[in-house]
């Protein structure tokens, strides 16, 4: 190898780690799956919502105090939590040539930012006030 | 006479497309082209060729835009009316004219761990390998790689990123997974692994599609995926 290659390698600080970089590919890959899933039910959901025309408090009659909704919709943001900041991160590298720790703390915040804010919204309709 | 306006980089990064005029015939090569040019109108043209026949690798240049092996491209198959455009292969560090500097290319495969490592010794006995095991159909599908940089040059991702490994190195590398007389796989797996490795590869399938010997890198790739995925799950990586 030539020193500007090696020093390349050694530079790009989130690639270093194959191991680590492995996890994360295995991790988005399993929440791939788990999205597939997921969005599908949640399609049909909003499909069957809008074409019985249910109003607001009729979907929260639904959800409230409902734990497979809560359960559901838990899996579903942490699929998400999991799966997009990934995918961001590889943007950021390949198309701003971003690779310096910095932005894995950026993905980091992202993921936990997705995963708080979803969660909240699930929780939100699961203990809605009647 | 029937002439092809032959439009063709000269100078090293910073240059211009020169155009020249050769007399077109039946069953001509691209590589006959640049050959004529250099032959008969500019001696100071470079370019590089071995074998004329398919088998080195070395004529490999982009042709209309496309990364192809020159001496088996048809100009009829490629020409644009009576035109066609030959520059070097993109993604590599160019020397001059036609010829692009393979050293990073071939630099990889070493970083890829290309080379066998074996696990026996002359004083044991053959490996009986069976022909027909899944292993040695994998490495029959990439094995006759002839090393042109035709899918090095095509990739969008060693576009994107300069140290990614690239189809070919990760393609030799996957043969060697398979070989079952080899006793590197670990030490290949984690030098496959990662950002600049197979898991770069975002299945574009430009190398399968552009390859001349019709291997299929994209699906190498994707067995190496799944080859470190699985060690990883083991604590094998």
């Amino acid at each position: 190898m030539s020193g500007a290659a090696q020093e390349r390698v050694v530079a790009s600080a989130p690639g270093a780690s194959a191991i680590a970089e492995t996890w994360l590919w295995i991790a988005q890959r399993a929440s791939a799956a788990l999205l597939a899933l997921c969005v599908l039910v949640h399609l049909v959901t909003i499909i069957y919502a809008v074409r019985h025309g249910l109003s607001g408090e009729a979907i929260l009659a639904r959800t409230r105090g409902n734990a497979a909704a809560l359960a559901f919709y838990a899996a579903y943001v942490l699929a998400i939590a999991v799966h997009a900041p990934i995918g961001l991160r590889t943007l950021c590298q390949e198309w701003l040539g971003w690779r310096s720790a910095s932005l894995n703390w950026l993905v980091a915040a992202i993921a936990v930012a997705l995963f708080a804010f979803g969660l909240r919204a699930g929780w939100a309709v699961f203990v809605a006030p009647a | 006479m029937n002439m092809l306006q032959v439009s063709v980089w000269r100078g090293a990064a910073a240059g211009e497309y020169r155009t020249y005029e050769v007399p077109r015939y039946e069953s001509q090569s691209v590589l006959d082209v640049v050959t004529y040019i250099q032959r008969s109108i500019d001696p100071t043209l470079s370019y590089r060729f071995a074998c004329r026949v398919g088998m080195c690798g070395a004529c490999a240049m982009t042709v209309n835009g496309v990364a192809r092996w020159t001496c088996r491209t048809h100009v009829a198959k490629v020409a644009e009316g009576n035109a066609i455009q030959i520059a070097p292969l993109a993604n590599l560090p160019l020397v001059k004219d036609l010829v692009a500097d393979m050293r990073e290319f071939f630099d990889k495969w070493a970083r890829a761990r290309g080379q066998f490592v074996p696990s026996a010794t002359r004083k044991d006995a053959f490996a009986r390998v069976a022909a027909d095991s899944r292993a040695r159909a994998a490495v029959e599908a990439g094995i006759e790689c002839i090393g042109c940089g035709v899918c090095y040059a095509s990739c969008d991702v060693v576009s994107w990123n300069a140290d990614y490994l690239g189809p070919a190195a990760l393609n030799r590398a996957w043969t060697l997974v398979n070989d079952e007389r080899d006793g590197a796989r670990a030490e290949r797996l984690r030098a496959v692994a990662g950002d600049a490795g197979c898991h770069a590869c975002h299945t574009h399938l430009a190398c399968s599609e552009r390859c001349p010997k019709k291997i299929e890198p994209t699906r190498s790739i994707a067995g190496l995926k799944r080859a470190v995925a699985m060690a990883a799950l083991r604590g094998e990586l």
